[in-house]
C-alpha cells in the first residue's frame, strides 16, 4: 500500500517536473525548427547546440524587473497568469500516459501512469480548458491597456468559438470508445487489423482528428490562430503589459498548453501508448514518439503558414468547422449505431 | 468533512463577496470561486459529471459571458463618492420611493428565510446518503437514458426555449441592417 502510494507521488511529481522541462524544451524545438526552415543556425552559443538557451532566457526573466502600470488592477493583473499557468497544469492531471505498471516487480500492485484516474476525465479537460479563457481575458483587462484589452477579447471570442468544434470533436471519439475515460478510449485502440495498420481513431475518424487538431491550435492561440498576440496589430496582444517572471508564466503556459493538447490527441485519437511494433513493457515510449511528432507538426505549421484575417477566421470557425463537426458526429453516431465499430 | 467544510466556506463567503464587492468584474470572478466550490461540493457527493458539467457550463460558458459584458460596457464601479454625494442631496426628494421597494425587499428576505429554516427543519439525519441512489446519478449512461425516456417531455421543451432564445438573439442582433445602408466607401 505505501510502495503504491510512494509511487503516485513519484508519478505526481515526475510529470510536474517533465511540463516544466518540457516548456523548455519546447522553446529550443521552436527555435531550432524555425532557425532551420529559415535557413539559419538558430540558439548555437548556450551549451551544446544552444541547449541550455531555454534555461539563460528563464535566468535573464528571473533578474528582470517586475513592471506593473500604474492605471492596472494590482490584484488581478497578478492573478491573471497564475491562473493561466495553473489552467495549464492542471489539465494533464487527467491525462494516461502508459499502461498500468508495476516499475518492474518493485510494486506488489500495479499503478496506471497517470496523475488521476477520473471517470468523466475527457469533460474535465474540457472543462479545464474552458477556464483557461480566464486567464487571458484577466490579463487583458487587467492591464489597462488597450492593446491587451483587444488580444483578451480577440483571444475570449476564438477560444469561445472554436470550442465547440472542439467538443464535437471530442464526442465523435466518446461515441466510438462509449465511454468517457481517457484510459477506456486508449484500450478501445488497440490492436491492429492485418497486423500493420492499427486501429486508432485517426483511421476510423480522420475527419474528427483534424477538427480536433485544429480546434486545438486555436484553443492554445498558437500561429495561424494567434491573434490574441498579433505583433504586428497589438504590440504583444493580452500580454504586452507583462514583464519578468509573470511573463513567463503566460509564456510557459503557452507551451505547456500545447503539450497537453498534444497529449490529449494522442490518447483520443492515436492509439496513446498503444502502438504496433512497441511491445506495451514500453508503450509510455510510443507516447512519447507521437507527442513529439504532433508537437513538432505545431511549430512546423507555425513557421509555414501566415496568421489568417480576424474575420477569415470567425467565418472558418463558424461556417466550416463547426457544421463540419456535427455532420461528423452525426455520421458517426449512425455509423456506430448501425454497424458497431 | 474537512473538505466539506472548506467547499462549504468558500461558497457561502465567495457569494457574499459577490454582492458586497463595488467592481463588477471582481463579482463575476467571486461567483466563479463560488461554483468552483459548488462543484467541489458535488464531488465529494461522488457525482463527478454534476461537478464538471457545473464547471463547463456555469463556470466556463456562462460567466465568460458575463465577463465580457461587465468587461465590454466598462460599467462603472458602484457608490464611488460622486454617487454617495448626489445619494445624500436627493436622499430626502426620493426616501418616500425608495420606501416601497425597501419593504418588498425586507418582505423577500424574511420569506427566504423562513422558507430556509422550513426546508432545514425537512432535512433529517436518517437516510440522507444513498450509495445507490448516488450511483444512479454519477453515472453518465444513467443520466442520458433518464434524461431521454422519463424526463424528455422536459428536455425537448428546453430544447426549444432554448432554440427560441437563439433565433431572437439574432433577429435583435440583425436589426439594425433593415436600415439603409450607409454609402460605401470610396
Amino acid at each position: 500500500m505505501n510502495a503504491v502510494l510512494i509511487a503516485e507521488i513519484v508519478i505526481l511529481g515526475f510529470v510536474f517536473h517533465a511540463l516544466l522541462i518540457s516548456a523548455a524544451a519546447m522553446v529550443w524545438v521552436e527555435r531550432k525548427v524555425a532557425a532551420w526552415l529559415q535557413q539559419r543556425l538558430g540558439p548555437i552559443l548556450v551549451g551544446p547546440a544552444g541547449l541550455l538557451q531555454p534555461f539563460a532566457d528563464i535566468i535573464k526573466l528571473i533578474f528582470k524587473e517586475e513592471l506593473r502600470p500604474a492605471a492596472a488592477d494590482k490584484w488581478l493583473f497578478y492573478l491573471a497568469p497564475a491562473i493561466s499557468a495553473t489552467c495549464s497544469f492542471a489539465a494533464f492531471a487527467v491525462v494516461p500516459f502508459g499502461g498500468e505498471t508495476t516499475f518492474m516487480g518493485l510494486l506488489d500492485r500495479p499503478v496506471k501512469l497517470q496523475v488521476a484516474d477520473v471517470n468523466v476525465a475527457v469533460l474535465v479537460i474540457f472543462a479545464i480548458a474552458s477556464m483557461s479563457v480566464y486567464g487571458i481575458v484577466l490579463a487583458g483587462w487587467a492591464s489597462n491597456s488597450k492593446y491587451s484589452l483587444l488580444g483578451a477579447l480577440r483571444s475570449s471570442a476564438q477560444m469561445i468559438s472554436y470550442e465547440l468544434s472542439y467538443g464535437m470533436a471530442l464526442a465523435s471519439v466518446l461515441v466510438m470508445a462509449n465511454s468517457l475515460s481517457l484510459t477506456d478510449i486508449v484500450n478501445a485502440q488497440e490492436g491492429a487489423w492485418l497486423g500493420v495498420l492499427p486501429r486508432w481513431f485517426v483511421v476510423l475518424n480522420p475527419v474528427g482528428f483534424l477538427i480536433f487538431f485544429t480546434a486545438g491550435i486555436a484553443e492554445t492561440n498558437r500561429a495561424p490562430f494567434d491573434f490574441p498576440e498579433a505583433e504586428q496589430e497589438l504590440v504583444a496582444g493580452y500580454h504586452t503589459e507583462y514583464s519578468s517572471m509573470s511573463f513567463a508564466l503566460f509564456f510557459q503556459a503557452e507551451y505547456v498548453n500545447m503539450v497537453t493538447v498534444s497529449a490529449v490527441a494522442t490518447d483520443l485519437f492515436l492509439g496513446g501508448w498503444h502502438t504496433p511494433l512497441i511491445p506495451a513493457a514500453i508503450g509510455w515510449f510510443g507516447f512519447l514518439l507521437k507527442i513529439s511528432f504532433l508537437l513538432f507538426f505545431y511549430v512546423w505549421m507555425r513557421w509555414t503558414l501566415p496568421r489568417y484575417r480576424y474575420d477569415q477566421l470567425m467565418a472558418f470557425g463558424w461556417k466550416v468547422l463547426l457544421p463540419v463537426s456535427v455532420l461528423n458526429l452525426l455520421f458517426v453516431s449512425a455509423w456506430v449505431l448501425y454497424f458497431g465499430f | 468533512m474537512l473538505l466539506f467544510y472548506v467547499f462549504a466556506l468558500v461558497a457561502v463567503v465567495a457569494s457574499l463577496l459577490v454582492i458586497a464587492q463595488r467592481n463588477p468584474v471582481y463579482s463575476v470572478l467571486l461567483l466563479i470561486a463560488s461554483f468552483g466550490a459548488l462543484s467541489g461540493l458535488y464531488v465529494l457527493l461522488d457525482a463527478p459529471f454534476a461537478a464538471v458539467i457545473q464547471i463547463v457550463v456555469y463556470a466556463g460558458a456562462i460567466l465568460v459571458l458575463f465577463l465580457f459584458v461587465v468587461m465590454l460596457l466598462n460599467a462603472p464601479h458602484e457608490d464611488t463618492d460622486e454617487d454617495l454625494l448626489r445619494l445624500k442631496t436627493i436622499n430626502a426628494a426620493t426616501s418616500r420611493l425608495r420606501g416601497g421597494p425597501m419593504l418588498f425587499g425586507v418582505a423577500l428576505a424574511s420569506l427566504f428565510i423562513v422558507e430556509l429554516l422550513w426546508a432545514l427543519n425537512r432535512v433529517t439525519g436518517a437516510g440522507r446518503f444513498d450509495p445507490a441512489a448516488a450511483d444512479s446519478v454519477s453515472s453518465v449512461a444513467a443520466i442520458g437514458r433518464v434524461l431521454f425516456t422519463d424526463y424528455r417531455f422536459a428536455f425537448e421543451v428546453t430544447s426549444v426555449l432554448i432554440l427560441v432564445a437563439m433565433v431572437g438573439a439574432v433577429v435583435l442582433a440583425r436589426r439594425e441592417e433593415a436600415a439603409p445602408a450607409p454609402p460605401a466607401r470610396k
